[in-house]
């Protein structure tokens, strides 16, 4: 069977499976819409949190990112995984104590006061369609790339899946299907990283792969007899040197961006609304001790494969493209070329392709290839010559990677309308099942936000991803962790702490980004930190207004301290009753 | 109603917060010190095909991270037995 039959069948079978889900896990009560009745077994949440992280970016992009950038490529690894270790041990187990369905209304009770929700659900809003835009343009494009229908059509496709799950089950009907998701992209990312493994190097862990000796039939493979032997690092540098690229294992930026970046990561990562509320659909506080580290194994199971696909990919590509006559090209380079993620230029008229330092379509430069870093995970496949069931999976699982992390974010979005707006704000005497309607409604009318963001992606989406992290960073994280490690800190110190902290963070971007994006290098940086990890200090500022302005403003009511305090045990203590 | 830890209580919130602490100065140890800081001096050194810095940057902390939520999580449950705080 081809691989259009293959990825056809298999992408079906995905879809038929969540929607099944999705009708038997429909919500009944809010308590279901927002935390699933808080009965999520930990290893499914950690698969679901699993899901809902792992985005199009991290399975299509992330790989290819690295493949280019070396050693620079870990902030992204370690950035994007650390931060579930503050979650384990910092958020989760004490919002799950805490219980209510979310972020906003977590801050404005522990703050005792409104200006702090409403300011907590813009951050969340404007963070989760940040992030959003981008995954619906993914089920676009792996739609167009892999099964030859449109962009356009793709994203309406995709579009009516995540209408009918998200607004039927809420939160229990995307948790389970959630799940399913994580199964799906999982098998799709490391079943090919394991062939190319074994074809390289024999072993069939691509993690230890990557740092094994080359095989004879990886040798031939490459079709260069002196490769036997040699490890596959080593190779690679090898490979980068004669290129006139630094090698593979060196790192080319400033150690301290690389370290801002990283925290602003991590942090970011844990002042992520739709990754907390995972935290609040379990039914203990020690299961949200062990969901967390379940969702991080699963979570590594990836990151720990993509510098192996990362390594495997570049030596692949370089060996089987570059000093080859374009005539004699292999067939997927020619079928990539169609997409435009691969290209060439013949600048000195030889007929034969050639890699270098620079931009393909610059005169100047001997570069006569084009590379686009997502057809690393794309085509990887292909270029090692697999089954064509295995490059049918790839498709399946870019689109479950992109659907579940879109799930995700707009029940975020609608929560943050029907719950901390219409709710807590401006109709507090709403029953129940209107405000499950607005809960509905509010998921619908953002996934055709979300859907046009695809349709019509804004130049800016990659731009502002730095954005969301940043944010996250600087507001959510200080005053989460304050919140719950700190019984005097007050009202005053987290209005004036988040202000700073995002109009900083808020400033510094836009300045690099938009105002002055020809001084966006690491000459004009502030002691060298990129608007990527600006969000550390962002943070930093955070807590030091907080404290600060909290020595000299009234300490929070009694009964906030000790709710505070409630939050720190588990077992029979009771949440003293909130304001509403 | 208002709810006072008792000592007890602020007793286990103590060993809790040591046990924190403990797991992020590893945290920090192998991410933001060998897999940043020193990643230039530990590249001096191979593991295998490895070099020991790079290894920390793309495995090694990660492969960490797992197993200090895992540690925690089972240093948190007999805390709260030896507490009796346990739930169910």
């Amino acid at each position: 069977m081809s691989i259009l039959t293959w990825t056809w069948i298999l992408t079906g079978l995905s879809f038929a499976l969540y929607i099944y889900i999705a009708i038997a896990a429909r919500a009944k009560t809010t308590g279901d819409f927002y935390a699933a009745e808080q009965s999520v077994h930990p290893i499914l949440n950690g698969m679901a949190t699993g899901a809902d992280w792992m985005s199009a970016a991290s399975f299509i992009s992330m790989a290819g990112l690295i493949s280019f950038l070396g050693r620079d490529g870990s902030f992204y690894l370690m950035g994007w995984t650390g931060g579930y270790v503050l979650l384990a041990m910092l958020f989760g187990p004490y919002l799950r104590k805490y219980g209510k369905f979310t972020i906003p209304q977590f801050m404005g009770d522990r703050y005792y006061s409104n200006s702090i929700r409403v300011l907590s659900l813009l951050c969340a809003i404007f963070v989760s369609f940040t992030y959003v835009a981008g995954q619906m343009r993914g089920v676009g494009v792996v739609f167009s790339r892999f099964m030859g229908v449109s962009i356009n059509m793709g994203v309406v496709v995709g579009m009516a899946l995540v209408f009918f799950y998200a607004t039927l089950g809420g939160m229990k009907g995307i948790t389970y299907t959630q799940v399913a998701q994580y199964c799906v992209l999982i098998v799709a990312y490391l079943i090919p990283a394991i062939f190319i493994s074994i074809q390289f190097t024999g072993n069939p862990i691509p993690q230890l792969g990557m740092g094994s000796q080359i095989t004879a039939e990886g040798a031939a493979f490459l079709n260069d007899p002196s490769a036997q032997g040699k490890y596959m690092l080593e190779m690679l540098n090898g490979i980068q040197k004669d290129l006139g690229f630094a090698a593979y294992t060196s790192g080319q930026r400033p150690r301290i961006d690389v370290w801002f970046i990283t925290m602003s990561l991590m942090i970011g990562t844990a002042g992520l609304p739709h990754i907390l509320i995972r935290f609040f659909t379990v039914p203990k506080m020690r299961d949200a001790r062990s969901s967390a580290g379940y969702a991080l194994l699963f979570i590594a199971l990836l990151y720990t494969t993509a510098p192996a696909i990362a390594v495997f990919a570049r030596t692949n590509f370089v060996k089987s493209v570059h000093n080859v006559e374009y005539t004699k090209a292999p067939s997927w380079f020619k079928n990539w070329e169609k997409t435009g993620l691969v290209g060439w230029k013949d600048k000195n008229g030889d007929g034969i392709m050639q890699i270098a330092k620079g931009k393909w379509d610059d005169a100047k430069t001997k570069n006569e290839v084009k590379i686009d870093q997502d057809i690393m995970v794309l085509a990887n496949p292909e270029i090692a010559k697999l089954p064509n069931w295995v490059v049918g999976l790839i498709g399946a699982g870019g689109l479950a990677a992109a659907l579940s992390t879109a799930a995700g974010l707009l029940l975020v979005i609608s929560a943050a309308i029907s719950h901390d707006l219409m709710k807590a704000i401006v109709k507090p005497d709403m029953t129940e099942k209107e405000e499950l309607w607005w809960a509905r409604g509010a998921a619908g009318v953002a996934v055709c936000i979300a859907g046009l963001f695809g349709i019509y992606p804004p130049g800016f989406v990659a731009q502002v991803v730095a954005f969301a992290f940043g944010l996250a960073a600087a507001s959510f994280f200080p005053c989460i962790l304050m919140g719950i490690f700190n019984k005097k800190a007050n009202k005053e110190g987290a209005l004036v702490g988040m202000a700073v902290g995002i109009i900083f963070v808020a400033a510094y971007i836009s300045y690099f980004k938009f105002v002055a994006p020809e001084l966006n290098n690491k000459d004009h940086w502030w002691f060298g930190i990129s608007p990527e990890g600006i969000g550390t200090v962002g943070a930093a500022l955070n807590f030091i207004c907080m404290w600060v302005v909290g020595k000299f403003t009234p300490e929070p009511p009694q009964e906030i301290q000790d709710l505070v305090g409630s939050l720190r045990y588990p077992g029979k203590l009771v949440v003293p009753p909130t304001s509403h | 109603m208002s709810v006072h830890a008792t000592k007890e209580l602020q007793a286990y919130w103590k060993e809790n917060l040591v046990i924190i602490a403990v797991h992020l100065a590893i945290w920090f140890f192998v991410s933001f010190f060998c897999g940043i800081m020193i990643v230039d001096q530990l590249d001096a050194y191979m593991i295998g095909g490895f070099p020991l810095g790079f290894w920390f940057a793309n495995q090694g902390s990660l492969v960490t991270f797992v197993v200090l939520i895992t540690t925690y999580v089972f240093s948190m449950n007999h805390l709260d037995k030896k507490y009796d705080v346990h739930e169910g």
